[in-house]
């Protein structure tokens, strides 16, 4: 006990916090040795959050009380137990000694303010130098976290830089006055691999400079592994395991973080496999781990049929600025010249980093946006050509799952209003009776009692509510099914179970899916071919085989490098991914041209420009 | 009885809201029934400080009048300006305000650039000429707040539907094909009504007093016909010497008031499923 203290930081000890009558956090010890990184891993709702909020003393200003124990800053060489400070003194502490960094870097930042004027502030208020002296120093903070041109960007305001350079910021702000310690809250769950890639570097070079400690609080299995040292698994608000990150990972003891692990997709897991692999999940059932499903080969997709939705140059380009008598002058071209096929029974996935346009492509054939150039045809026949009627029962026959299960549901209305909603809009059937009979077979379809009808979407954690929303999509009897980051909102045992729920569905009912995503492991998994967009082109397309095994595009492969890998024993080299993606701005005139693709082997498409 | 005190009309707000309302309303339309007479112009009982006379509980006015007798009667113009033209604005008011935020376009540019146009003017310089042209008179009065009021629930009800527009439950019933009129009226609606149901409730008691200012102004209705507004401008004189002129007329939009909140905030929060406003 003696030895651990010399080297730690902070010492927690006993930590039990409520909020009201109910116990978030129980007895929780762990100790954050100095100069490494402690990742806090669990889903949400574990109290991981919470617990970071009570070591920066701001979980009582919400309304909790901490019932016992203690958190002990510097316990050799100056202890203070942090529990027990006044709010003035914890405030000298906060910023100073433990800073923090958020999940969402817009919401953290003034917008009134420019970025120099807010790193400044905090300088001005620890270490208590002049404006100029401060803001001096803020270009150097600035160029620490590697960001181009930190002399301009000081005169910036947030909503001028893109998510991971506000990430950058707040990490810079956070490490202005040379905290001991960082505590990290999910600092890369909003942004895409790449940036998350440039967002870990950057944090693992900062704690190498200022021999800081990281709390690292994620979800992510593949985060963990490539960043942490220490590893504390939280489960229902209590510690199930403690270990260094190897062990955690080699040999787990506990069976929730034996069902966490195995239900994370690994990135390469399915080389050498035709098709997708339905594999059975490790589950708690009353705290005892149990596997459920089987091993089965999805090979649904009859790919000799004819394509049921077919795209042919595809191009979706939004107006941004117009003269004053309407003249378009300046457009976004969001989505130029793509074309694929989706054929019965077939999962394709569209690719991309944020603003690559993929949910630009899912919301035309939704009939949300409307094409500039080029066609989609459903069952042989060209939307262009469809009469009104024929265009509403295409709404029918695809139907879209939105990221957000709780905000794509009614607040208002109970889930099975919601259900019964494309059952009734369609007039597929008009007897009450047998519409709440319908709508209790769809909630048992997707796993949840038909007793849940009668609730509302608040009422439901976020699994359950995407379960309601892939319940109303399959109301409607659908052909094809538009999943735009489905799974991307959910923890990752409840996207394990989602992913063999969606496998399930096209086995029965022959479902084609286009599938939305940006993590590249579930893709994986899931697909029979994958497209993959940049800058609204597609630049590779294939089936899952070419595109993950003999990758023939520079962005694919810079992708696919960027994904972390769940094994503590093979970190991803630093790939130094440097830039962000262009400006889409363009001029009238000035559009990209479309991609020329040549066929590498049949059906494996690559762009050569 | 059980099932009452578990349900969601046990609430302090319902029943006190709802008695107050209640008990208001039954007092302004029984009136003549339970003062006949009352209310007659009396020289010889003028200004009698209340609770001395049982007669007169509540004094009487400078023209002898029973104060309480003219309170009770002239509710009946004050809840009438209050609830009508309250009704009449938002019915107008919402209805253009979600056609304006669902379909923009032209239609949204031509009804907000004249609701501008109306918030601009001055409510008297309106009202002036208004009732220049067509008269004075209780329907005038209430069409002449309907049309210098809806503006504000219009640019209210707007606002929510341009933020709600873009939520992705809106976005998925119009994915899966929902007819635009089912989406304003089934989701659209449900989740904009608690602001409009506060701001209802706070505008009846300034309908109230807009009305008297009409009054005073020889704008509303016949003077000779109590309100409560007239009353409260009546006594404004007398407030030093004679507080009970005033103060009984001002205590009964008060309560009037009151009453109406508690209902509107309870509404309010048994319509939202979630029990967010819950305190």
């Amino acid at each position: 006990m003696k030895d651990t203290h010399h080297t730690s930081l902070l010492s927690v000890q006993g930590l039990t916090v409520s909020f009201g009558a109910s116990q978030v956090i129980k007895d929780l010890s762990f100790e954050v040795p100095l100069g490494k990184t402690v990742a806090v891993v669990g889903e949400s709702g574990s109290g991981k959050s919470v617990t970071s909020l009570s070591i920066m003393r701001l979980a009582d200003l919400n309304g909790a009380t901490y019932d016992g124990g203690s958190i002990v800053l510097n316990p050799a060489t100056r202890p203070t137990d942090l529990l027990t400070l006044q709010q003035d003194e914890a405030r000298q502490i906060r910023g100073k000694d433990v800073a923090m960094i958020f999940q969402e870097p817009m919401t953290s930042l003034n917008p009134v303010y420019t970025i120099g004027d807010q790193i400044a502030e905090i300088l001005m208020l620890h270490e208590r130098v002049s404006r100029q002296d401060a803001l001096t120093e803020a270009v150097r903070l600035l160029s620490l976290v590697r960001l181009p041109d930190a002399q301009g960007v000081i005169n910036r305001y947030p909503h001028q830089l893109s998510g991971g350079m506000r990430q950058r910021v707040m990490i810079a702000m956070a490490v202005a006055c040379r905290p001991k310690l960082l505590i990290a809250d999910e600092p890369t769950t909003a942004l895409d691999v790449t940036i998350q890639a440039q967002i870990l570097d950057i944090l693992r070079d900062l704690q190498a400079e200022l021999g800081m400690s990281i709390i690292f609080i994620t979800h992510d299995m593949g985060v963990v592994a490539e960043i942490a040292d220490q590893v504390v698994v939280m489960w229902k608000g209590e510690k199930v395991e403690e270990g260094p990150v190897e062990t955690i990972f080699a040999t787990p003891r506990h069976p929730y973080t034996r069902s966490l692990l195995s239900a994370v997709p690994k990135l390469g897991a399915m080389t050498g496999q035709d098709y997708p692999l339905k594999s059975p999940l490790t589950v708690l059932v009353d705290g005892r781990p149990e596997q459920v499903g089987e091993t089965r080969v999805q090979d649904t997709a009859q790919m000799a049929a004819a394509p049921l939705l077919s795209v042919r140059d595809l191009s979706v380009r939004f107006d941004l600025k117009k003269t004053w008598y309407g003249k378009v002058t300046h457009v976004c071209p969001a989505v130029t010249g793509a074309s694929f096929d989706i054929h019965p029974g077939e999962t394709l996935s569209l690719v991309g980093e944020s603003g690559s346009g993929k949910s630009t492509i899912a919301r035309a054939i939704m009939q949300l946006n409307s094409p500039s150039a080029g066609d989609i045809a459903f069952d042989g026949k060209p939307m262009s050509r469809m009469s009104l009627a024929e265009r509403q029962k295409l709404r029918q026959e695809i139907q879209y799952i939105f990221q957000d299960p709780f905000a794509s549901l009614d607040p208002r209305k109970t889930v099975g209003w919601s259900i019964a909603e494309p059952i009734r809009t369609h007039g597929l059937m008009d007897n009450d009776r047998n519409i709440s009979r319908r709508i209790g077979e769809l909630l048992e379809r997707v796993g949840l009692p038909a007793s849940v009808a009668t609730r509302y979407p608040h009422q439901f954690s976020g699994g359950q509510r995407q379960r309601v929303c892939i319940a109303r999509a399959l109301a409607s009897k659908p052909r094809l099914i538009i999943a735009d980051e489905a799974l991307s909102a959910l923890d990752v045992s409840i996207q394990a179970q989602i992913i063999n729920l969606f496998m399930d569905l096209q086995k029965d009912d022959g479902l084609a899916y286009l599938f939305v995503s940006h993590d590249m492991a579930v893709v994986e998994k899931m697909s029979h071919r994958v497209a993959v967009l940049y800058l609204g082109q597609i630049v590779e397309m294939g089936s899952r085989r070419q595109v993950f095994e003999n990758t023939a595009h520079p962005y694919t492969r810079r992708l696919l490098s960027a994904v972390p890998h769940p094994d503590p024993t093979h970190r991803r080299e630093p790939v130094r991914l440097e830039g962000e993606v262009p400006s889409t701005t363009r001029r009238i005139g000035d559009e990209p041209p479309a991609a020329i693709h040549r066929e590498v082997s049949p059906g494996h498409m690559v762009a050569s420009n | 009885m059980s099932a009452f005190l578990k349900s969601r009309y046990f609430s302090l707000e319902f029943i006190m809201g709802l008695g107050l309302t209640l008990g208001i309303t039954f007092c302004v339309l029984f009136s003549s029934w339970l003062f006949p007479g009352a209310g007659e112009i009396d020289l010889t009982a003028r200004l009698i400080a209340p609770f001395q006379q049982p007669a007169h509980p509540f004094g009487t006015d400078p023209l002898g009048r029973d104060v309480m007798a003219r309170v009770f009667a002239g509710g009946w113009i004050s809840l009438q300006v209050g609830f009508v033209s309250v009704v009449g604005s938002v019915l107008i008011g919402v209805a253009v305000g979600l056609v304006a935020g669902y379909y923009r376009g032209i239609w949204d540019v031509v009804v907000m650039r004249s609701a501008d146009i109306q918030l601009a003017l001055p409510f008297i310089l309106l009202a002036i000429t208004i009732i220049a042209i067509v008269g004075g008179s209780l329907t005038n009065t209430i069409l002449l707040l309907i049309v210098s009021q809806w503006v504000q629930y219009a640019r209210l009800v707007r606002a929510q539907v341009l933020a709600l527009r873009e939520r992705e439950f809106v976005l998925a019933a119009q994915a899966m094909g929902v007819k635009s009129r089912n989406i304003i009226l089934q989701h659209l609606l449900p989740n904009l009504l608690g602001p409009v149901i506060v701001l209802m409730t706070l505008n009846v008691a300034n309908n109230i007093l807009l009305e008297s200012s009409l009054t005073f102004l020889g704008l509303g209705v016949d003077p000779t016909i109590p309100s409560w507004g007239g009353m409260l401008a009546d006594g404004r004189t007398y407030l030093q010497t004679a507080w009970w002129v005033s103060v009984f007329p001002g205590l009964a939009i008060l309560l009037t008031v009151l009453g109406l909140n508690l209902l509107g905030d309870w509404l309010r929060d048994s319509l939202d499923p979630t029990g967010r406003t819950e305190r």
